[in-house]
């Protein structure tokens, strides 16, 4: 069982206060990501769970246990460092099987462990390897591998796949996502890539300055994004947020409408602009368009090809279903 | 991407290269020679490079007249001594500042560093009469204390810029996997950071071996190390530079031989920080 509680959790670093109150629910075998800007606290909160740093103030539950003032190793989560964090003086072998060693397991299991463990993640052929002569991705997965020996009640990942290459990127996030599916533990996942968040997630939590946004699915938090900053920061490209007389046709202080959501034409439509950069990818056409509208250019996404180029004109015309509609306080009006 | 560099500036870098390799080595090269000359021919203008009389006189008498022995388990004891004495001091010192850093922390580093500007020869009458007050006078345990003060501020510096490396995120993840605090010391932190304790001890051994100004002024003979050795070959009857250049040998081989061995250990650690 991995559910996780917390209850009016509080961090603050002397007078610096990183997370004002927070309460949280995660539930057994759901995949969670909290993901924001830097410096958003979404760290700090993911070590306040695993114990690494102290609560100011608050609860931390875990399994119906109170967990708050346990020592990391007794709170039964392991924790996938973004650095990788291995023991550069180890073998693959050694760092899989050190935390059954320090849990006092007997030999025979540990072996068997962790045979198994290196054969779920392909390492097995790198086994008596040292850390030093790995690449990134197989570095990675031996601290998945130290991870998952143990059987916790939850994964902690600190942002684990920032330090690989896009490519790599995503194939070890499919892989994290098929290690979930197959063990259905809790997991807990910090991250700022969106992308990320939005693959691998059940559920969202969207953090700015310590303060939960917003959570949700992806799906809800794509559709039904709670305030502005949710709706800019979930998508890509990024939601067009536009203020003033348009708006106002909407009834609303701040319109915004997804770049896919806003049809394009070459003869007619709402808005007239200038496309200033045009991105032909072959599979999707991305324009960024200077209009009357708004001060900052629009992102316009076109399925396939859209055959314009910087200084053509264009007509835009939002979908009118797909708008969303913000108050003064970019607060979403439903 | 490489530079481009024409093979006739490769082989001019490589010339001077070697010049100056050799200007540098040249001192202790003439001193290995001189020791082998007799003492005529080592004074003898112009100088004679290879072509004299090989001769092992001059390590003969050396070995009559003073007890070389004496002065090498000295040595030894001074400089084993005074270093594994800083060990104790500076690994928790250098620890405590590397891991748990204070806003004061810098301005410690540096303050101790600043001890180091002090011309020696300041404190020398303080430090002579205190050794007379405690009778410390050519003792060894005397000179132990003063090797390992004067040199504790580069030892604590070395191994806060070792430590220093050594990622926070690995004891966390030690931490994580249930490692208690002696078996977070013992198995991950100790292993990680002996090359570092390594090649430290290694420059202060070294340090403390060719020390010369605190060992001639406070010993006489019973504490004497090879550095006083040395010292007295140069006498007031006029110098004798061959049985000089030989007792300089005698005292540099051991130090040389380990240093040699240990070159690769040696350049690590005094690069170690500066250059990733």
């Amino acid at each position: 069982m991995g559910q996780i509680h917390l209850e009016k959790v509080r961090k603050a670093f002397g007078d610096v206060v990183i997370i004002p109150e927070l309460d949280l629910q995660i539930e057994d075998g759901e995949f969670v990501v909290f993901v924001g800007p830097s410096g958003c606290g979404k760290s700090t909160l993911l070590r306040l769970i695993a114990g690494l740093e102290d609560v100011t103030g608050g609860k931390i539950v875990i399994d119906g246990k109170d967990a708050t003032e346990l020592p990391p190793a007794k709170r039964g989560l392991a924790m996938v460092f973004q650095s990788y964090a291995l023991y550069p003086h180890m073998s693959v072998r050694k760092n899989i099987a050190f935390p059954l060693k320090m849990a006092g397991m007997d030999k025979a299991e540990i072996d068997k462990r962790v045979d198994y463990a290196a054969k779920t993640l392909n390492l097995d052929n790198y086994i008596d390897r040292r850390p030093a002569q790995l690449s990134g991705g197989q570095r990675q997965r031996v601290a998945i591998g130290r991870a998952i020996v143990r059987e916790p009640e939850a994964f902690l990942f600190d942002e684990p796949l920032s330090n690989l290459d896009a490519a790599l990127r995503v194939g070890m996030r499919l892989e994290i996502s098929e290690l979930h599916q197959r063990l259905k533990t809790t997991m807990v996942y910090v991250t700022h890539d969106q992308v990320e968040a939005m693959t691998m997630a059940d559920k969202i939590v969207v953090l700015r300055a310590g303060n939960i946004e917003q959570v949700g699915s992806p799906l809800e938090l794509y559709t039904a994004p709670r305030n502005t900053f949710v709706a800019g920061f979930i998508g890509s490209p990024k939601m067009n947020l536009i203020g003033g007389a348009e708006a106002g046709k909407f009834n609303a202080a701040t319109m915004g409408i997804r770049p896919e959501h806003v049809r394009l034409s070459t003869s007619e439509g709402a808005w007239k602009g200038t496309v200033k950069v045009s991105e032909h990818l072959g599979s999707d056409t991305f324009l960024h368009v200077e209009s009357p509208v708004h001060d900052e250019p629009l992102t316009v996404r076109a399925g396939g090809e859209f055959p314009v180029h910087s200084g053509d004109v264009v007509y835009l015309t939002p979908e009118p279903d797909k708008v969303h509609r913000f108050d003064a306080n970019g607060l979403a009006i439903r | 991407m490489a530079r481009n560099v024409s093979p006739g500036r490769k082989i001019g870098t490589t010339v001077l290269a070697w010049f100056v390799g050799l200007v540098i080595f040249f001192p202790i090269l003439w001193t290995f020679l001189t020791s082998f000359k007799t003492e005529l021919q080592a004074i003898s203008i112009p100088p004679v490079f290879v072509g004299f009389d090989w001769t092992l006189e001059n390590y003969q008498t050396i070995q009559t007249q003073s007890n070389y022995l004496h002065f090498m388990m000295n040595s030894i004891y001074l400089s084993l001594g005074s270093t594994a004495l800083g060990l104790i001091v500076a690994v928790p010192a250098a620890w405590a500042m590397a891991f748990s850093p204070t806003k004061r922390t810098k301005d410690v580093l540096l303050w101790m560093l600043s001890t180091k500007m002090l011309p020696a020869v300041g404190v020398l009458i303080p430090v002579y009469l205190m050794f007379i007050r405690f009778g410390l006078l050519d003792s060894r345990l005397g000179l132990i204390v003063v090797l390992f003060l004067i040199n504790l501020p580069i030892i604590v510096w070395m191994l806060y810029t070792y430590f220093k490396e050594i990622p926070g995120e690995i004891l966390e993840a030690a931490r994580m996997d249930g490692a208690n605090l002696r078996k977070e010391i013992t198995q991950v932190l100790a292993p990680m950071a002996v090359p570092g304790i390594a090649s430290t001890v290694l420059l202060n051994v070294i340090l403390s071996w060719n020390e010369a100004f605190w060992t001639l002024n406070l010993t006489t003979s019973n504490a004497a190390p090879l550095t006083a050795f040395i010292a007295s070959f140069s006498s007031p009857q006029g110098n004798f530079y061959a049985k000089l250049s030989a007792a300089s040998m005698l005292a540099i081989a051991p130090i040389l031989i380990v240093g040699w061995f240990s070159q690769k250990q040696l350049v690590r650690g005094l690069t170690f920080g500066a250059v990733k």
